[in-house]
């Protein structure tokens, strides 16, 4: 309660203290540090520590606290409050203004307490409806308010427990690992060594990889725990924002020492702090102002298109009720005035007096409102909650959403716009984790110019899940392994397979949620919840031909002398390294997950300083120039200088000789290198050499057999663990990693650590990274860089540099390995290319003096950084080529192919880099291989506009030839060659262009374009961009958007959208708690949209026609007797029955209607997607449909009325007695009319039905028999049962409800022989046997197939797109482009009947 | 919570993954409570559903048996399903509805023809006695008031004889009987002798409530314009005039005059005593304690007066005046010849164009005599055949190509 009244006071502290603020910082630092322009965006975060008491309780407390509310109502004041947004309804003015207005006397219809009971019944429900879903989030919040973490406090100088709310700006928060960081923090401290401390943001981005955060320079050096009473610092940074990569700011250290915070020092709330023992941090955010909060901008109300499109009709309603009461008063006006004087039936007013006919006419206006106020419908709104409810239910409890894996199923986070999901038109989709699963598999390599398929690895990935692999199981025969080794494997995969389908199990009772983690002990192993490790990633089956290539290695050593190793097993050998080594990373043990594993014989060893190690190094470098060509280890070693050094040289190992390096070279190093004691003697390292003799056997043995724990890696990419695995399958492991050294255990020969010089990390420019290291075994420094291969052929050392006989050699493998690599493009993979260079010591020291100079320079760092790279990285040998899947989610590109033919345009939005955003949309059957693709990529926004208005013109020239062609086409033969259907176009737009188009000048054209285009794939988009695109398309081409995503940089997408859709699973919490949809797989959009969607919208759609239906017609009843009656505004039925006819007999069933009806069967709709078109362009819901039933209604209530009429006409029928028939009629009308509406009847309906009829007359009767008294009329006493014991009653009703029927009924059934919709022809397909069914299915493709081909011509302009089937080519497994999709994917086909 | 215990109730199930698991579990309890709530409304449903959305896997799902999921879902013969939904799916198409059509045709001709007949078979005669013609004998007594009596009689010849039971009407036209105001013009509780109400009449029934400081009884507008008229019915045989017996009880509805109309209760039933305190409508010439001299069809509970509180539903309407019995089996209710009737004319009708009349007639099971309701029925009845026969046609020249597996272009 306290909360919002704190939130309001500190919002006006803020506004009011910005100057204030920026004195007393002034005051207390005597100097300002603030430039002008920022003043007043600053925040000064101060620890709640003696000196700074006085000062912290001045501007500390003026931050939010950690406590979060995002609840709309309290106790107090929900009524008020609900009450004031229940009003915002017009509709529910409208009943409150007839409420009021029958309190006047004067045009008083009903009773009044009469008229209140729908708007009372309304809110009420509606606002039970919100207290709920409030009181969901209230208990939400109170669980993460109440979680508890490691506060410091003054008074007992230690770390207390404390609860997340009680946490405030300038508290010092300690952190173990696994915890979740309760607010933004600045990181003070970190146990790592290195002042590092490695944070999961899946809860916040959605990305599994772990981040690095840096502990604040001066920090990081000391070696204890931060002492939070010495800390006399003041933090200085900018006010909150929710702009995820950016913090500024710096601490003042007491001695105005100043240094800056970047956001590689800020730990972000909701995060989880991994690999890290302990972390302190001081909060700077907290609560709502903390950057997770501030993106998460809370629950957002949507209203769904068709009630948009209810609001508008409502309003023709209203007209229409305007217009019948304007012609009750002029009526009654008329009929006044024909009177000379007042008959004694027109009783004067209470005055005594009479109004005169013109003004009794304006009150019967206002009377005549009053009685047919239910023209307007009440019961719709009710209605349509619940049956959005309902319609809720049912999705939520479809088992075809539940996925097994995660234990998850879909949730429906919003009730009101289920309906929008039959209507969408474009699906913005995330990559990452929506449509791949962020896993990165291995799938196959090439070495040396030899293609490795792998394809026992595919089958594995195979028995994972039944993906369909239409395209894979062909594509693995074709390569070049020989077919006979694939045949024995079959016992060898299962045997892998086995343990493999153990595991998900394992998964699935140890992932525990974070939460869940932190209660228990923290050291207990998890074998779940680690970044890329999930099974499928890990457990690479190696490929057999390779294995055993790989495997000579170690038989070959034992002829030690005789270095007759082939060519190819050094390729393979390096290769391998350079997958293990190649990388950043970080190897933890199994039993401590997310725990950086070192060496145990490696004693930590106090690095001073980055500067430090590269003098250390450069003397180490000049030295060794004056060492032999083919230096010794004993050399090398006994001349490091210092324990560096000394560490290179211990190894153990037996190695074959490399002769690529020239050197062969077996060495051994016989003493225990556990012991940091004797290693640190470098006097004493001693080389043996030792026999071969029976050594490998054991060696291999005692690598097997030895209880080797299996290590984890944490990649910060999910390539590089997936490179890291596939080496560890063939048994080259990497051990750990350390700063400075790589150990690799390789293929039981032992570890070998190798001396880690440099690593180049992987930027966007190179496209390619590289480490540099000193191997072992030669001694030599040798390059391993691994990148895409556009690059990467470029640099290979060309013939003329090689002077070995081997360039040809080279040269070939170069150019077979380009093969492999378009190859594996086609397929889809992610290709990264390794290679190789040995450098001398002399060409490393010379590169090495220019690195030194690159890093120490101040001005331009990073180009001579980079320069210093590109140096390196040249005149490479190639080995080989990797081929990485990253996963696609089970049935994506079937999804993806299903909602295009459903005539949705997808789009993809993605951070990622330009490269992978195209390899998938190729992969999931976004771009089709012969699609062309138009790549977006302008500095300046005039080129932009230029070459978008080029493509653009290309393609209308595309599209006019194509006409042309295949009008031309169609006279002459009805298979077009590719020439003749052009092209399809893809559009690729990368994040920095993606700025230009955004901009209001080119909007317009780019959305033209886009929609010329069958797929649009942005790239390195921020989640700002992502959110901006949705909006346009949205607001611009007024189109329905669906946006999917799964982290928390889709949040902002995800609200924007008409409906959002979050992915829920393994990532974090952020987008599904956004989201209006949480699925667990993309596939299942599939369902929700084609089914699902399907059916809420024609249920809904339906149902409010009928809803409109009912309430003209029972209110042109009671119009039509006004005729009758002076135009007086008299009703002929009981009020009760009246107003509860729409409340209570007649609203069940409608309800059942909306929430039960399927107009076709699920397997149909799934099967033919293009029945989704029918909800996506409101088939069911034209304006004409508005109309027409309008139409039938009134003939249905003229009907209703005057049938009874003629029978009663002129007889001593009384009023109710009259009244009494017409509404049973109306009854029986009503319900009637829902049957024939009702597309699937069941015992439900039937049971609905006949208890709204028996509801009805019990009703009737008991207020016949007990209302006998009931002021002001009781006329209705004993009516039922009189009526029910005369024959005529029964005939007038039957008579009348055959004749409003008639004509409907006729239509329907005339429609459904004469002209069936798709719909209903799909329907014909239930009855069918499954073969027939399966049959007429494909026939029916077929034919849309040629109906697409023929309808085309005329109607290729896209905005064609009329009512029909949009019905699209199968493009399953034709190769041939000329059978391919035709060039516009919301072109359509309209199925003539 | 286990998850099964989740699924069961209401199928809510969360991510166990995630920063934030436990506290989205936390939401999905809420919502499940939710859930809970719109279950009430929504229970009914499930064993629908059960059938509809595949319920068999919904059960392993509970058990959470993965591989035995997997082996269904490989396993799964589409051939019971595809023969239920064959069941509970209306189309409608020419030939599904053609029975009903000829149905429908079949029972309403008959039953239309039926109806016709027996209207054709009853016997009714009307004489409008308004007197707005000249040559009318009650044109003297056009412009009476409601307290200056003015009698007239005026001759009639019967062509046919009524045979049974006459029901003796009397007819108004161009009243409305049925305004609002004027409907709601009554007070109920008084009517049915609530003693409180005799003496305070509801606000309904202004301007006719009091009457110079007293409660009017029966109050309002209704009873205020009650026909007053009396008709008498003369059989003239021969100059003779025969008085024809008239009975004046039991016209009115059993319900209303035994339960729904009451007099004021009190010591004695002196309705005099009890009617005490109250005034007479102003328009009436003798208080409601008057209006019969036999007790029991005295007060409000008089049938006349019962019979005009029950207010017409349309402007041209006719009340129920007197039975006319069949004395015996031999002799008809009234014969052929001529007859006359004397009325006491004293309700005024000509100032808003009203007309009055005075109807004989003779009923049957369905009341009075009108043809329209069996006219309907035949046509209806005829339209349906006709149409029965059109979709026969129909279904017969395109009906076939929706049934088979060739779907139509």
């Amino acid at each position: 309660m306290a909360d919002p009244i704190r939130w309001a006071r500190y919002r006006w502290q803020r506004l009011i203290s910005t100057e204030g603020r920026e004195c007393s910082s002034n005051n207390s630092s005597s100097k300002c540090y603030q430039s002008p322009k920022t003043t007043g965006k600053h925040r000064i975060v101060i620890p709640c520590l003696g000196h700074f008491k006085e000062e912290y309780e001045k501007v500390s407390k003026l931050y939010m606290n950690n406590k979060i509310r995002t609840t709309r109502y309290t106790l107090l004041n929900f009524l008020p409050r609900n009450l004031y947004e229940q009003f915002h309804r017009v509709a529910n003015l409208y009943f409150l203004f007839l409420v009021v207005l029958n309190w006047v006397p004067v045009v008083e219809a009903f009773q009044k307490e009469i008229t209140m009971l729908p708007l009372i019944g309304v809110l009420t429900i509606i606002a039970v409806k919100d207290g709920l879903e409030d009181y969901s989030r209230y208990k939400m919040d109170k669980q993460i308010n109440n979680l508890v973490t490691k506060v410091y406090s003054r008074k007992e100088k230690k770390y207390i427990d404390e609860c997340w709310k009680n946490v405030s700006v300038g508290d010092f928060v300690r952190l173990s690992r696994n915890e979740i960081i309760p607010a933004d923090m600045v990181l003070l401290y970190s146990s790592d060594p290195d002042g590092i401390c490695y944070i999961e943001t899946a809860g916040l981005d959605g990305e599994t990889n772990l981040k690095q955060r840096q502990v604040v320079r001066g920090y990081s050096e000391q070696v204890s725990e931060i002492d939070p009473e010495e800390f006399s610092s003041r933090i200085e940074c900018e006010s909150p924002s929710n702009d995820l990569s950016r913090f500024r700011g710096f601490v003042e250290h007491s001695n105005m020492d100043r240094v800056g915070l970047s956001k590689e020092n800020l730990l972000l709330r909701g995060c989880t702090v991994r690999n890290t023992e302990a972390v302190v941090g001081i909060v700077v955010y907290a609560g709502h102002e903390t950057k997770a909060m501030l993106n998460n901008s809370g629950p957002h109300y949507k209203r769904s298109k068709l009630e948009r499109k209810v609001n508008t009709d409502i309003l023709w309603c209203v007209l229409l009720l305007l217009l019948m009461c304007l012609t009750g008063a002029i009526g009654h006006g008329i009929w006044l005035s024909r009177y000379s004087e007042t008959p004694f039936f027109n009783i004067p007013g209470p005055d005594g007096k009479l109004s005169p006919p013109a003004l009794a006419g304006f009150y019967m206006f206002w009377t005549m409102i009053i009685l047919l106020q239910v023209l307007i419908p009440v019961s719709l709104y009710v209605s349509i909650e619940i049956v959005k409810l309902g319609q809720i239910y049912l999705i939520q409890n479809d088992i075809d959403f539940y996925h097994e894996k995660t234990d998850s199923t879909i949730q429906c986070r919003a009730l009101n716009i289920a309906e929008d999901l039959g209507q969408i038109q474009y699906i913005f989709s995330d990559k990452t984790g929506t449509l791949t699963e962020n896993k990165m598999v291995f799938r196959r390599c090439t070495i040396a110019g030899q293609e490795y398929c792998h394809e026992e690895n595919a089958k594995r990935l195979e028995a994972y899940q039944e993906m369909d692999s239409e395209d894979e199981d062909p594509a693995d025969c074709q390569c070049g392994s020989s077919t006979p080794t694939s045949k024995c494997q079959g016992h060898n995969n299962r045997a892998v397979c086995e343990p493999l389908n153990r595991k998900p199990l394992n998964q699935l009772s140890g992932s525990y949620s974070a939460f869940k983690r932190q209660d228990e002990a923290g050291d207990i192993p998890h074998s779940g919840h680690m970044a890329f490790s999930s099974p499928i990633e890990t457990d690479v089956v190696p490929d057999k031909q390779l294995l055993e290539k790989f495997s000579q290695i170690s038989y070959q050593q034992s002829e030690e002398t005789s270095s007759k190793l082939s060519l190819e097993t050094m390729y393979i050998t390096d290769f391998f390294l350079a997958l293990a080594i190649c990388n950043t990373v970080v190897v933890s043990g199994p039993n401590q997950p997310r725990q950086k594993m070192r060496l145990s014989s490696l004693s930590r060893m106090p690095i001073k300083s980055l500067e430090e190690i590269r003098q250390m190094f450069q003397r180490f470098s000049v030295r060794r120039l004056s060492s032999s060509p083919l230096p010794s280890v004993k050399e090398s070693s006994s001349v490091s200088p210092n324990s560096f050094v000394r560490k290179l040289s211990i190894f153990r190992m037996k190695l074959a000789s490399s002769n690529l390096d020239g050197a062969a070279q077996r060495v051994s190093e016989p003493q225990n290198t556990d012991s940091p004691e004797d290693s640190q003697v470098p006097g004493e390292l001693h080389l043996v050499n030792v026999a071969a003799g029976g050594e490998p056997s054991h060696a291999v043995s005692s690598v097997e057999l030895s209880p080797i724990p299996k290590p984890c890696y944490e990649a910060e990419s999910p390539d590089e663990a997936a490179l890291v695995h596939a080496a560890r399958a063939y048994k080259c492991v990497l051990q750990s990693r350390t700063p400075d050294r790589v150990t690799v255990d390789f293929a039981g020969l032992g570890s070998l650590t190798f001396q880690l010089l440099h690593i180049l990390p992987f930027d966007s420019l190179r496209k390619r990274m590289s480490v540099v290291v000193r191997h072992p075994v030669s001694n030599k420094v040798i390059v391993y860089t691994k990148g895409a291969d556009s690059v990467m052929m470029d640099l290979l050392r060309t013939a003329s540099e090689v002077h070995t006989n081997n360039s040809e050699i080279e040269e070939k493998i170069k150019e077979r390995t380009q093969q492999h690599l378009d190859d594996y493009a086609r397929r889809g993979l992610r290709t990264l290319c390794i290679a190789k260079k040995v450098m001398s010591d002399a060409e490393y020291a010379e590169w090495l003096n220019h690195r030194f100079v690159a890093e120490t320079s101040i001005d331009n760092r990073e180009d001579l950084l980079l320069e210093s790279a590109m140096r390196l990285e040249t005149k490479l040998t190639l080995l080989g080529a990797t081929g990485i899947e990253d996963r696609l989610q089970e049935g994506v590109p079937d999804t993806i192919q299903a909602l295009r033919k459903a005539g949705i345009k997808i789009w993809m939005l993605t951070g990622d880099k330009r490269e992978t955003a195209v390899n998938i949309a190729y992969a999931c059957k976004l771009l089709e291989p012969e699609d062309r693709i138009f790549t977006l990529k302008s500095q300046s926004r005039d080129a932009c506009a230029l070459v978008m208005s080029k493509i653009l013109e290309g393609i209308q020239k595309n599209a006019s030839i194509k006409e042309k062609n295949s009008e031309k086409l169609g006279n002459v033969s009805a298979s077009p060659s590719a020439q003749a259907r052009g092209f399809n176009a893809g559009l690729v737009i990368d994040g920095r262009t993606l700025e230009h188009v955004l901009h209001d000048s080119l909007q317009n054209i780019f959305l033209e374009l886009t929609e010329e285009c069958r797929a649009v794939v942005c790239c390195q988009a921020t989640p700002l961009q992502k959110s901006v695109l949705v909006k346009l398309v949205r607001s611009k081409l007024k189109a329905m958007t669906l946006a999917v995503g799964d982290g928390a940089n889709d949040v902002s997408m995800i609200q924007v959208a008409d409906t959002g859709v979050g992915i829920s699973g393994q990532e974090g919490m952020q987008a599904v708690m956004a989201s209006d949809f949480a699925i667990s797989q993309f596939r299942h959009l599939r369902k929700l949209l084609l089914v699902h969607g399907h059916w809420c919208y024609t249920r809904l759609t339906n149902m409010v026609l009928y809803f409109f239906y009912k309430n003209v017609t029972y209110v042109n009843l009671l119009f039509w007797y006004q005729f009758f009656c002076g135009f007086s505004g008299t009703s002929m039925t009981d009020y009760w029955i009246l107003i509860l006819f729409n409340l209570l007999f007649t609203s069940v069933p409608p309800i059942i209607y909306g929430v039960l009806d399927k107009d076709v069967s699920a397997e149909i709709l799934m099967e033919l997607p293009q029945l989704y078109t029918t909800s996506q362009k409101s088939v069911a819901y034209l304006p004409s449909a508005f109309w027409i039933t309008l139409l039938d209604a009134f003939y249905q209530s003229l009907v209703c009325f005057f049938v009874p009429y003629f029978t009663y006409c002129g007889s001593d029928i009384d009023i109710f007695s009259f009244g009494n028939p017409i509404n049973t009629s109306a009854l029986f009308i009503m319900l009637f009319h829902l049957l024939i509406e009702c597309k699937s009847v069941t015992w439900i309906h039937a049971v609905v039905i006949v208890g709204s009829i028996l509801f009805y007359f019990v009703f009737s009767l008991a207020v016949g028999a007990t209302c006998k008294t009931h002021n002001p009329r009781s006329d209705f006493y004993w009516i039922m049962e009189q009526h029910m014991t005369d024959p005529v009653f029964y005939l007038v009703c039957l008579l009348t409800t055959c004749i409003a029927l008639l004509p409907r009924y006729l239509i329907r059934v005339l429609q459904g022989t004469l002209f069936p919709s798709p719909v209903l022809r799909a329907k014909y397909l239930v009855r069918l046997s499954p073969e027939e069914q399966r049959k007429a299915i494909k026939r029916w493709k077929d034919e849309c197939n040629v109906n697409d081909r023929v309808e085309l011509q005329p109607t290729s302009v896209p905005s064609s797109s009329a009512a029909g089937a949009v019905l699209e080519e199968e493009t399953t497994d034709s190769a041939l482009p000329a059978s391919k999709t035709p060039f516009h994917s919301s072109s359509c086909c309209i199925a003539p009947f | 919570m286990s998850c099964e215990e989740q699924l069961r109730n209401g199928g809510c199930l969360a991510s166990r993954k995630g920063a934030f698991g436990d506290g989205h579990r936390s939401l999905c309890n809420s919502l499940r409570q939710g859930w809970e709530i719109a279950g009430i409304f929504l229970s009914f449903i499930k064993p629908f559903r059960i059938s509809q959305e595949r319920e068999p896997r919904f059960s392993q799902r509970r058990g959470g048996q993965a591989l035995e999921q997997v082996a269904r879902k490989a396993g799964e013969s589409p051939s019971p399903e595809a023969l239920r939904r064959r069941e509970g799916q209306p189309i409608l198409t020419a030939g599904t509805v053609l029975p009903a059509f000829f149905i429908i045709g079949l029972i309403f001709i008959p039953i239309g023809i039926g109806i016709f007949v027996t209207s054709n078979n009853i016997r009714e005669y009307e004489i409008d006695y308004t007197g707005t013609e000249p040559f009318s004998p009650c044109n003297k007594c056009l412009n009476v008031s409601w307290d200056s009596p003015c009698t007239c009689t005026i001759n009639f010849t019967l062509e046919h004889s009524f045979e049974s039971n006459v029901f003796m009407y009397y007819g108004l036209s161009n009243f409305y009987q049925n305004h609002r105001r004027y409907v709601k013009s009554r007070d109920d509780s008084q009517l049915n002798g609530d003693n409180s109400s005799l003496h305070n009449p509801s606000k309904e029934c202004e301007p006719y409530r009091t009457n110079e400081d007293k409660p009017i009884a029966p109050c309002g507008a209704i009873a205020n314009s009650m026909f007053n008229d009396t008709l008498e019915l003369y059989r003239i045989d021969n100059d003779t005039r025969t008085p024809i017996t008239l009975i004046k009880k039991g016209i009115a509805w059993w319900t209303d005059k035994n339960v729904k109309f009451r007099n004021p209760t009190g010591d004695g039933n002196n309705l005099t005593a009890l009617f005490q305190g109250t005034t007479k409508p102003v328009n009436w010439p003798k208080p409601v304690y008057m209006l019969d001299p036999e007790p029991d069809n005295n007060g409000f509970i008089n049938e006349d007066f019962i019979v005009w509180m029950r207010t017409a539903a349309l402007p041209t309407f006719r009340k129920l005046y007197r039975l006319i019995e069949r004395k015996n089996n031999l002799q008809p209710t009234l014969q052929a010849g001529k007859y006359s009737l004397d009325i006491a004319y004293n309700y005024p009708v000509h100032s808003f164009d009203g007309r009055k009349r005075m109807i004989l007639s003779t009923i049957s099971w369905m009341g009075g005599k009108n043809p329209f309701l069996g006219i309907a029925y035949i046509t209806v009845g005829s339209i349906c055949f006709f149409l029965g026969v059109v979709l026969l046609f129909i279904h017969h020249k395109y009906g076939n190509r929706n049934t088979s597996a060739d779907i139509p272009n």
